[in-house]
């Protein structure tokens, strides 16, 4: 099988006349959890919506087992959380699930699983509008579990979490990656870095930093991520002054 | 075209429906409300006035009324993301749309059925053609609603503009439809426009069915209608993208 999932190449994606993406290169892989944590407005999203198929390219490819990201025969193999929450708020938890799971074409027991997953069975067949943020947060996630993704791409899943279950889901995300999906997640909570195999750092549509969380803490000789992407935002400064 | 996913959300949307009582009620009820009132409101005027607007308003009403219930609630799955996450999944555009006006589609019998048992029923609304084609062209007049509510939903950016797009779209029709001015008294120019609107069709259709018992042109004004609804249904995947900026 081939380990690299996510093929990006030469990436450029252009939003009102202003370039997000400049010419990115990047592989994911499947069996780790990679990490994209940066700014508000540095190009996550743009980036997973690329990867999902839903935004317009101006050039570069994005593939998928060397498949172009959004093709028909894909769409049933990503699960996808947008930023916002995307569920219908006048149903219940598990109208919803039922709903996309039809979509799928996934089975009736996967609805289960992935309310477990998320530790929304208490709220199951209560209306969405009715939950509190997290919780709701947590029924857009459950409907990217549904089926059996290979890919993940989750924009920003833990805003706003209590602490345990972040915790909780970040174990699942790299359960999810030792079953051998790709998990591609952001956040820009710079103290969620550490739980990612890989981290990206990116800014203004760039990545200045890849690699695990401790290797880019070593290489910037900093005790936290915060410290560290301040370090690599003032020595690309100093570089492209010098 | 998947059965299965249109299907899905025809019954997604009437679940959605089912909770929101209040605008399920007024959906089934205000149609019947408005056309007693008219009923009421020509009850003492010589002739047989009902007889004239009644059709016409049995044409526009669940056009008016899919109209708004459409460019909303596709505008909010549009602002909501749902949309985006559903065109990530295996939807195609026509199982959406489809879904869609299948879901009101059926709204429209149950609506059109209250209304023109209460017209011809109670409120004595003489009909020479079959009360049947009555009903036909009253949920024809629906799903056109839907589809038009469909397209111009893509063209608003929030349900205040949606809104909006009532008079722009539904009032000249209402004007232009021949209730208020036989359609060949209007000035040639206006004529000529309420040719190629829709409701004028549907209007036509109504009171062709309450005046005459010969079907001809209600099947071609019907089919007209049909197309209408073809068109804009069409019309609204080309509007409905995959990838967004």
């Amino acid at each position: 099988m081939m380990n690299n999932a996510v093929e990006i190449r030469g990436l450029v994606v252009v939003r009102g006349g202003r370039p997000v993406l400049d010419s990115l290169d990047l592989t994911i892989d499947r069996g780790t959890v990679t990490g994209l944590l940066g700014p508000s407005g540095c190009g996550k999203s743009t980036l997973m919506r690329s990867l999902v198929g839903v935004q317009e390219l101006r050039s570069g490819s994005v593939t998928i087992d060397g498949t172009e990201a959004g093709s028909k025969e894909l769409r049933h193999r990503i699960g996808y959380v947008t930023q916002a929450p995307s569920v219908y708020t006048d149903l219940t938890v598990r109208e919803n699930l039922v709903f996309f799971a039809r979509v799928l074409g996934a089975d009736t027991g996967t609805v289960d699983r992935a309310i477990e997953r998320v530790d929304l069975a208490d709220h199951a067949d209560q209306v969405v509008a009715r939950l509190s943020g997290g919780q709701l947060s947590r029924a857009s996630l459950a409907v990217a579990l549904l089926g059996t993704p290979d890919v993940l791409v989750l924009d920003e899943p833990t805003v706003g979490l209590d602490p345990v279950l972040r915790r909780e889901l970040w174990t699942l995300f790299h359960s999810l990656a030792d079953d051998g999906a790709a998990v591609f997640v952001s956040s820009h909570v710079m103290d969620e870095a550490e739980r990612c195999d890989r981290l990206l750092l990116m800014r203004q549509g760039q990545i200045i930093a890849d690699d695990s969380p401790s290797q880019i803490l070593a290489n910037t000789r900093t005790d936290d991520m915060e410290s560290a992407f301040l370090a690599l935002v003032d020595a690309a400064a100093e570089g492209s002054a010098a | 075209m998947n059965i299965r996913i249109l299907l899905a959300v025809t019954v997604r949307v009437l679940t959605q429906l089912r909770r929101d009582r209040r605008t399920a009620a007024m959906l089934l009820v205000l149609p019947c409300v408005l056309i007693t009132l008219l009923w009421w409101m020509f009850r003492d005027m010589p002739g047989s006035l009902f007889d004239r607007f009644g059709p016409g308003l049995l044409a526009i009403f669940p056009f008016i009324v899919m109209f708004l219930v459409t460019s909303v609630t596709t505008l909010r799955e549009r602002s909501s993301g749902t949309l985006e996450r559903l065109l990530a999944m295996p939807m195609g555009k026509l199982d959406f749309l489809g879904g869609y006006a299948l879901a009101f589609g059926l709204v429209a019998t149950v609506q059109a059925a209250l209304a023109v048992t209460l017209s011809t029923g109670p409120l004595g609304l003489s009909v020479s053609g079959s009360v049947w084609l009555l009903g036909l062209v009253a949920v024809a007049d629906a799903v056109l609603g839907t589809a038009l509510g469909l397209f111009v939903s893509a063209f608003a950016q929030t349900e205040f503009q949606a809104v909006q797009f009532m008079p722009l779209f539904v009032i000249p029709q209402i004007l232009l439809c021949g209730l208020f001015v036989p359609r060949p008294a209007l000035p040639g120019v206006l004529h000529a426009l309420s040719d190629v609107l829709p409701l004028s069709y549907a209007t036509d259709a109504m009171q062709g069915l309450v005046s005459s018992t010969s079907t001809g042109e209600v099947w071609r004004d019907l089919a007209i209608v049909t197309g209408f609804a073809l068109a804009a249904l069409a019309g609204g995947a080309a509007t409905l993208r995959r990838r967004t900026p």
